[in-house]
């Protein structure tokens, strides 16, 4: 009884989706007009049409779930008559109960050849006993599928992708060890074969693709493999040239101040920015930018010797 | 050594149930390149995911391969864009330190 009860309010929890609504049409449209409405909104929302926009992805998915039962008339019969009301419906409850004890299979995800979200509406598995069709919309039995590709997102810091380490990676609720190589760009996916969820049929395992948000919290600006960075110049070594030690990715140089340098002056490091992606020993350059720093406060001794020197200036001239 | 990583284009078809002919029409009109090898046709694997796109394309959106052609190349033209964006942002932020 206690199970009985349990499956009951599981059930009783399960959002309803309207589909009508998802596709934007009325519950009495013809086939056609389904097969319309589904036809303009996944071509808007068609993830090739939309890369990185997850938005879209998951209304496409949920498109294609709408139609998935909207376009099989014996589904939408189902979905027809117990659809809103279902929550009330007695006997839907028992022979939903009876269909799910059958399956022996609670749980069982619908799969998805696509998604990595993969549990976007659990009535959909439920009512029709998962399987939601092949990466083509068919829903063959017999076909080996393979499955859904995850996506993840792998949050790091820029001084973490400046050499090649390993990091580790949550995915399905299962930790994974993946060498990642120095100079990663924000923004970059790395595939990785067979680390996807679980074929269908015996088809091969899906993949998973890790896109890279890189926190850059350093001084240095990342422009491909360059790095930029400003420092400050005291006006007597801008005016009279000398030395200058300035942090680098991995360390401190000595730069020569040409005397005279003026204010924005940028200098090249050659070879001291970020590595490039998978070709070890090579990097980017660092490009340093002079800041010059003019004195606010001077004392009455510095203002006599600017004085003087401004009459030699003006003497000069 | 080399048709390892070659996927031969009977296996794709029979895997995707599709007719071969509709990876002939693609390559005909130069969305994708297959290679000869011993008689048999096949794809290398990194371009795979290329005409798995493309028959996505055909078999959920309804377009033809002409039609596939134009959004290829219009989806590339986006991604240069952005790409373009993101690097003109990159340079302004520097003359905003």
């Amino acid at each position: 009884m206690k199970l009985i009860f349990k499956l009951l309010i599981i059930f009783l929890a399960m959002e309803f989706i309207d589909y009508y609504k998802i596709l934007g049409i009325e519950k009495t449209v013809s086939e056609a007009e389904i097969k319309k409405a589904y036809r303009t909104l996944a071509r808007k929302y068609h993830p090739d049409l939309n890369p990185n926009d997850k938005d879209a992805e998951m209304k496409f998915k949920q498109v294609n779930e709408a139609n998935e039962v909207l376009s099989d008339p014996e589904k939408r019969k189902k979905y027809d008559q117990y659809g809103k009301d279902w929550r009330h419906a007695d006997q839907f409850e028992k022979q939903g109960y009876q269909q799910r004890r059958e399956s022996g299979s609670a749980g069982q995800r619908a799969y998805s050849g696509r998604f990595t979200e993969s549990d976007f509406s659990d009535f959909f598995s439920s009512m029709f006993g998962g399987g939601q069709g092949d990466y083509f919309g068919g829903g063959r039995q017999d076909v080996q599928y393979k499955g859904a590709d995850y996506k993840s997102h792998l949050h790091l810091k820029l001084k973490d992708v400046y050499k090649t380490k390993k990091h580790t990676v949550t995915v399905d609720g299962k930790n994974l060890r993946i060498n990642v190589p120095a100079g990663i760009e924000d923004g970059q996916t790395i595939k990785i074969r067979g680390y996807g969820g679980e074929g269908a049929n015996g088809g091969p395992k899906g993949d998973l693709f890790i896109t890279f948000v890189i926190q850059n919290n350093t001084d240095f600006m990342r422009e491909g493999n360059d790095l930029h960075r400003q420092v400050d110049l005291d006006l007597y070594t801008a005016v009279l040239g000398g030395e200058l030690i300035v942090d680098t990715f991995d360390g401190k140089v000595k730069l020569k101040v040409a005397p005279g340098t003026q204010n924005d002056t940028s200098v090249r490091l050659k070879g001291k920015g970020f590595p490039v992606y998978k070709k070890e020993g090579e990097f980017g350059d660092l490009y340093v930018k002079y800041k010059i720093k003019i004195p606010d406060t001077i004392s009455e001794k510095e203002k006599e010797l600017f004085s003087e020197l401004q009459k030699l200036a003006h003497h000069g001239k | 050594m080399e048709n390892r990583n070659m996927i031969a284009i009977e296996s794709f078809c029979r895997y995707h149930r599709v007719e071969e002919t509709f990876v002939f029409s693609v390559q005909e009109i130069g969305l994708i390149q297959l290679e000869i090898i011993e008689n048999s046709l096949f794809i290398s694997e990194d371009k795979l995911s290329d005409l798995e796109k493309i028959l996505r394309l055909h078999r959920e959106l309804d377009i033809n391969p002409e039609g596939i052609g134009v959004v290829l190349q219009l989806l590339d033209n986006i991604e240069s864009l952005q790409q373009e964006n993101q690097n003109l942002r990159n340079k302004l932020r520097r003359f905003e330190l």
